[in-house]
């Protein structure tokens, strides 16, 4: 064990054995994994309590008093949640809520400063040191615009599921769910469940092409009981499920009263005469998840492209990113889902207590390569699910040339077109800067698949690069940068 | 094919803008895509403040002209704005030096007006209270740099000019007498007497692939980018001490703040300097140095958010002036780069002289002090 003396414990420096970004499925696992080994952890994460975006818990004081209705694994949440708080107690991690990382840097000994700010209005910052970092930083979702897509009552398919699992609000009565994705099943259930009356869950994709990897299915005989239960509970709720259909147009004057849902081809080419009204007054739409990779490309770890057509960070057998001391895991690395990133998280832990020690014990061994076995398959999946549920190049002719894509900077499709047409844009960036498409509040966060699509479909055929560079992984105060200088 | 240019960045546009537009037969291309580097990664100033008496002020003021005229010229989205800049001194000693600086401006054809403390608030309200005096250079202005250069290159392109972006020059073509006849890219040749080097801060390396010398080297430097904001900072703001940092040779980090509000409302926040190679990484202590003076210009800005923060390589030459005009050492290649931090600014000229020099004409400037092989004597190739 060369590097534990100073590896296990040094609160007198300040400087953590590991930090771990993100206290969802995967940092959650990872940070209990690595505490009940005896390494002290630095979680933090933005939001008040554990859980992340998936295990999304209610407020308290709203009285609700089963939330686990609206969780799958539940019982995995609750388990590791029991063990951060032991963990908690014995101070094994300091757990830091409602820390927001905005970057991190290297120093020259080869320690990690996570740059952290804190608070809304009064914010705060924080730096923590640590040795060695895991990025479970988790995902956010994709849109695609179509018309009508900025009307009042059009939200997000995770937003929708968001507002349920913190707020117990639900976005409308009568709400369709659309988009592509298995996140739509769960959504549309959750709805109804609440009392939502769910007309139609419309899919671009159709489910029948998982059934070409007969293989992948086969290894994974819980994802389809998981498609069998979404499917029977679906049809008990009276959804009626649409594939090969996309919402085209949103109507209403003020807000949402009825989407038209056309069929798509292959390719997701509306086909013309093929539109039917749903009356609704709420739509709840998505397309998969996209990785937040901020951090990561800060820190220099090197991506890759994935088969949905997202970038993911690029991750070897031990969960190591590109860059020594680096680590992912869930999402991250990937858009798996959750059961993946509770493996990943505790392989990855796993992976550093090997690391930090010098090897580990037979038991962690043994566990490990049945972490493994189950990430492969989950992840065989994972890209099977990608592929089928990558939008195809066809979506953008639902677009009009005033159909909004960058909602932040108002800015059009027809001006994307203009500018790869006539100004010779042919890549996201370009197009960024000669429209202003993604430079507004969310940083691009919600057009950017778009706007590289648009970019490939209109360009030149140039070279689309890799995920976009965002320095500055969240807004920060002028005034706390400046607290940050050095005097003189 | 008259004229190959390499580089689609501003100065490569306007390059391509005026051969054009003279009667060349002209193409333009970019391992990249058009304004993807330096140019995409700038505020868009075009200033004459920040330049002493000398050539690189003659180049600014005959640009500053051309400017206007392009203003005219092209579509309004290119956001030229004639917004004039406030230079502002801290204590008596540096506005004795503004004023002197600004005194030599003025022979040299610079409007420039010495402002007191009553006046620098009617100027910006916003500014400390802290602040001596300044000057006011209402030559100043600012465009939208990567637009400007997508539609100077757009007009080459309807005047004739073939664009191909996305294609990377790998060899110069000589003859046997060593003379340019034209570039070998990854695509395929392209056949011209001629070639331009406009590849910016990547210009030394096009340079050595016709086997002479230019050592231009990247200075970093970032930009803050608040959230949209109503109008709090009308001109070009800058503390006095930024024309020293600009003309350092020093490789180490120099920081002067440079704030400036955008018609689509965002103030950006400059100015660093630093030889650094290509370091793509986010320096905290850099960002956090151009926050405290930002905000020690503008107490107003402290509760802004930042929402982005980028960097770009400026192309630096030893002596701070590019390098324009035909290499004596090769027959048919030009340079236009190393224009450093000014490069969008001195474009237009910069195009018209590589124009008149190409056709023969008598360039409007004396070239002499661009001359690209100045450096052969005191930085050989290493």
């Amino acid at each position: 064990m060369p590097h534990s003396k100073d590896d296990r414990r040094t609160p007198e420096t300040g400087c953590a054995a590991i930090a771990v970004v993100g206290a969802g499925p995967a940092g959650l696992a990872a940070a209990v994994t690595a505490a009940d080994h005896g390494l002290d952890v630095v979680l933090l994460d933005a939001a008040a309590a554990p859980g992340g975006q998936y295990y999304r818990s209610p407020a308290v004081g709203l009285g609700a008093n089963r939330p686990e209705a609206l969780h799958h694994h539940w019982r995995a949440f609750a388990e590791l949640s029991a063990r951060l708080a032991a963990h908690r107690d014995t101070g094994a991690i300091r757990h830091l809520t409602g820390h927001q990382v905005w970057t991190v840097e290297r120093t020259g000994g080869g320690d990690w400063i996570l740059h952290a700010v804190t608070g809304g209005g009064e914010e705060a910052h924080t730096a923590v040191r640590a040795r060695r970092m895991l990025l479970a930083t988790g995902a956010h979702e994709r849109q695609l615009p179509f018309p009508g897509w900025t009307l009042p009552g059009v939200v997000s398919a995770a937003g929708a599921q968001a507002m349920l699992k913190s707020g117990l609000v639900l976005p409308g009565r009568r709400i369709v769910v659309a988009g592509s994705g298995p996140l739509l099943q769960a959504v549309a259930l959750s709805l109804t469940r609440a009392g939502a009356r769910v007309p139609a869950l419309v899919e671009a994709a159709g489910y029948g092409a998982y059934a070409r990897a007969p293989g992948v299915l086969a290894a994974n005989p819980g994802k389809a009981a998981e498609a069998a239960r979404f499917g029977a509970g679906l049809a008990g709720a009276r959804v009626r499920v649409l594939t090969h259909r996309a919402v085209t147009e949103v109507h209403g004057d003020e807000r949402v009263e009825a989407v038209t849902v056309s069929r798509v081809d292959r390719r997701w080419r509306p086909v013309a005469g093929t539109g039917r009204r749903i009356a609704c007054d709420a739509l709840a739409v998505g397309h998969g998840l996209v990785p937040q990779l901020e951090l990561a490309v800060a820190a220099g770890c090197g991506t890759r492209p994935g088969p949905d057509g997202t970038h993911a960070v690029t991750l070897d057998e031990q969960l190591r990113t590109t860059v020594p001391g680096v680590w992912a895991a869930g999402e991250t690395g990937g858009i798996g889902g959750v059961e993946l990133a509770l493996s990943e998280g505790e392989l990855a832990a796993l992976s550093i207590i090997r690391e930090v020690r010098g090897g580990v014990r037979r038991q962690e061994a043994r566990r490990a390569v049945a972490l493994r076995r189950s990430r492969h398959r989950l992840r065989a999946f994972a890209t099977l699910m990608g592929t089928v549920h990558r939008p195809g190049a066809g979506w953008s002719e639902w677009l009009g040339g005033d159909t909004e894509v960058c909602r932040c900077e108002e800015v059009t499709a027809g001006r994307i077109r203009t500018a790869c047409e006539e100004l010779g844009a042919g890549d996201a960036r370009t197009v960024k800067l000669l429209t202003r498409a993604g430079m507004g509040w969310c940083q691009g966060r919600t057009c950017g698949f778009a706007v590289r699509e648009l970019a490939a479909a209109h360009g030149t055929g140039q070279d689309p690069g890799g995920p976009e560079r965002r320095p500055l992984a969240c807004p920060v105060k002028l005034s706390t940068l400046a607290d940050l200088a050095e005097p003189g | 094919m008259d004229v190959v240019i390499v580089g689609a960045g501003m100065v490569g546009a306007a390059c391509a803008y005026y051969t054009s537009r003279s009667g060349l037969s002209v193409a333009v291309v970019d391992r990249g895509p058009v304004a993807g580097g330096t140019t995409g990664a700038g505020e868009g100033n075009l200033l004459v403040s920040d330049k002493v008496p000398g050539p690189e002020l003659e180049l600014a003021l005959l640009s500053a002209s051309l400017w206007q005229r392009l203003s005219e010229e092209l579509p309004p989205g290119i956001e030229y704005e004639l917004k004039g800049g406030v230079v502002v001194a801290a204590s008596e000693g540096s506005l004795a030096t503004l004023a002197a600086t600004a005194a030599g401006q003025r022979e040299a054809g610079v409007e420039a007006h010495d402002v007191t403390p009553d006046r620098l608030r009617e100027l910006e309200p916003h500014l400390a209270p802290h602040l001596v005096g300044g000057c006011h250079y209402p030559q100043d202005a600012q465009v939208q740099p990567a637009l400007a250069a997508a539609e100077l290159v757009h007009s080459a392109s309807r005047a004739g000019a073939l664009v191909r972006p996305g294609e990377e020059v790998v060899e110069i073509l000589r003859d046997r007498a060593g003379a340019v006849r034209g570039v070998r890219t990854n695509r395929g040749e392209l056949r011209a007497p001629v070639v331009v080097n406009a590849a910016g801060t990547w210009g030394g390396d096009l340079a050595a692939l016709a086997g002479v010398n230019l050592p231009v080297l990247p200075r970093r430097g970032f930009v803050l980018v608040t959230e949209p904001l109503p109008r709090l900072v009308r001109h070009k703001v800058y503390a006095a001490e930024y024309v020293a940092d600009v003309s350092s040779g020093s490789a180490a980090l120099q920081t002067s703040p440079v704030v400036e509000g955008t018609p689509s409302g965002p103030v950006l926040i400059g100015a660093s300097r630093e030889r650094v190679g290509f370091d793509r990484t986010l320096s905290v202590p850099v960002v956090s140095r151009l926050a405290a003076r930002a905000a020690a210009l503008f107490p107003v800005l402290a509760d802004v958010r930042v929402l982005r923060a980028y960097h770009g390589f400026r192309p630096y030459l030893p002596d701070h002036l590019p390098a324009i005009g035909p290499d004596p050492r090769v027959p048919g290649l030009f340079h236009a780069c190393g224009h450093e931090g000014a490069g969008i600014g001195l474009a237009p000229a910069t195009g018209l002289l590589i124009a008149d020099a190409i056709r023969g004409k008598r360039p409007a400037l004396d070239l002499a002090p661009f001359a690209p092989d100045r450096f052969d004597a005191t930085c050989p190739v290493t």
